[in-house]
């Protein structure tokens, strides 16, 4: 079972509409016994960095993700995945959970149009990561942020392009990953990434 | 690099989809979720879905259509029509929409964009605008439909659209819609430059290079277009190929 972390942010709706279409089971939870109980976590996000930590701080979760990080696949997705890293200054400067270091900051080039919004091409850095399994290239990904991870290269997977290098698939080489785009919007190919996502569980 | 999206919108009526030229003379042609899962499958970058009669007896049906939509099609969903307060804004989202299309309920009431995007986020605020030539060189804003004046100067609203936190514009020229020459690439320009957020070209688009042409002519990211892809006239991969002929970048 999967367990995706319900801490009262964002729309949760569409990665579990995924996750049943590929009739992975999963569980929409803030329970920390299900997040014990589960074979792997997908950590959502939507909206600003502090306010997000401020929820999951809340809802009394941030000890047991850490904990289970440790033990089982974890996907953070768009801001779930900003929230992996160590800090942000999106608004006001605010510490992340630490699981892979870097930082977030606004996405730094001034020719671009911001929010970065629309679907960009994966620059992959890992073909073996577990996540590209049997995908084939060009991988496109749908992208809405307007803040970005700044990452160690050997924490990236894959990079999107956007007048500079946007990490967009991140991992610590063992059970974390994130993706700053979203794959339950990102057609199949982004279906195919939640899929090898939940057989990591297996 | 980014991509150019190419987004179909499907009018929706008692559950149907239909398509209004120049908002009158509606046809009905179809399913929405069969719709919908085709364009899909075709490669659209992303579907709208619009509430043409958004009457509250309505509501439910429609909600529906946009609940089985989400359960099969994992590309982003904007849903429009209707909406005019936050929670229906937070109703249309529970539904499965990734993003919200407002029209002349922000024209009416501004703070409903600022609203909207303190509470669900920018990314999830789309606002549309109906717009027509004032004849003294400007632009003028509708509401309804297109049809009433709301005279309101388009540049100084899409200013202040940007500045109340709305993610994206999708610009419609009442001009050039259902007339099929082409979008309207003076207005856009005049739009494009005032505005940093993504603008979307809507309303003109009659055959397979005026997709190409508002991309190579304006800083548009997007292009929506509805009776042409739905008729069948021309297909998702169709565009997307001459485009990429002309070497703009598409999924």
């Amino acid at each position: 079972m999967i367990a995706v972390i319900d801490y009262g942010a964002g729309n949760l709706f569409s990665v579990c509409n995924a996750l049943q279409y590929l009739n992975l089971p999963h569980k929409l939870t803030k329970n920390p016994d299900d997040l014990r109980a589960a074979d792997a976590l997908i950590l959502p996000g939507v909206g600003a960095f502090p306010a997000a930590m401020e929820m999951l701080q809340k809802s009394g979760l941030t000890d047991t993700i850490l904990s289970c990080a440790k033990q089982k696949p974890l996907l953070g997705i768009c801001l779930g995945m900003q929230m992996l890293l160590d800090e942000s200054d999106e608004i006001t400067p605010c510490k992340g959970l630490g699981l892979i270091s870097g930082e977030v900051h606004r996405i730094p080039s001034p020719r671009v149009t911001i929010p970065h919004m629309g679907w960009n091409e994966l620059e992959i850095q890992q073909p073996d990561c577990p996540l590209l399994r049997g995908i084939e290239t060009p991988i496109y990904t749908y992208f809405v942020h307007s803040f970005q991870g700044f990452c160690k290269p050997e924490n990236v997977a894959a990079y999107a392009d956007y007048d500079g290098k946007i990490p967009a698939l991140i991992t610590d080489g063992k059970f974390i990953y994130g993706a700053q785009f979203h794959p339950e919007k990102s057609g199949e190919q982004g279906l195919q990434m939640l899929k090898n996502f939940g057989g990591l569980t297996i | 690099m980014l991509a150019k999206r190419i987004i179909p919108c499907l009018d929706v009526r008692h559950g149907k989809v239909v398509k209004g030229v120049n908002f009158e003379g509606v046809k009905d042609v179809g399913d929405p979720v069969a719709c919908a899962a085709e364009y899909n499958r075709q490669g659209a970058d992303e579907l709208v879905f619009y509430d043409i009669v958004a009457s509250h007896e309505g509501r439910g049906t429609f909600l529906d259509v946009v609940r089985e939509t989400a359960k099969q099609v994992f590309v982003p969903l904007t849903v429009g029509g209707g909406i005019s307060t936050v929670e229906d804004m937070r109703e249309t989202l529970r539904a499965g929409a990734d993003k919200i299309s407002i029209n002349s309920s922000a024209v009416k009431n501004p703070a409903l964009i600022s609203e909207g995007a303190e509470i669900f986020g920018s990314q999830c605020i789309v606002v549309g605008i109906d717009a027509k030539r004032d004849g003294n060189g400007g632009y003028t804003v509708f509401a309804n439909g297109g049809r009433i004046d709301m005279h309101v100067d388009l540049l100084q609203w899409v200013a202040e659209v940007q500045r109340r936190g709305a993610g994206e514009i999708c610009l419609n020229s009442i001009d050039t819609d259902g007339v099929r020459g082409g979008f309207d690439l003076e207005m856009l320009k005049a739009v494009c430059a005032r505005v940093t957020i993504p603008v979307i070209a809507s309303g003109g688009a009659g055959k397979l290079s005026d997709f190409a042409t508002v991309f190579e002519e304006t800083n548009a990211t997007a292009a929506l277009a509805a009776s042409l892809f739905h008729f069948g006239e021309l297909t998702i991969p169709q565009v997307k190929a001459d485009c990429r002929s002309k070497g703009i970048i598409m999924r």
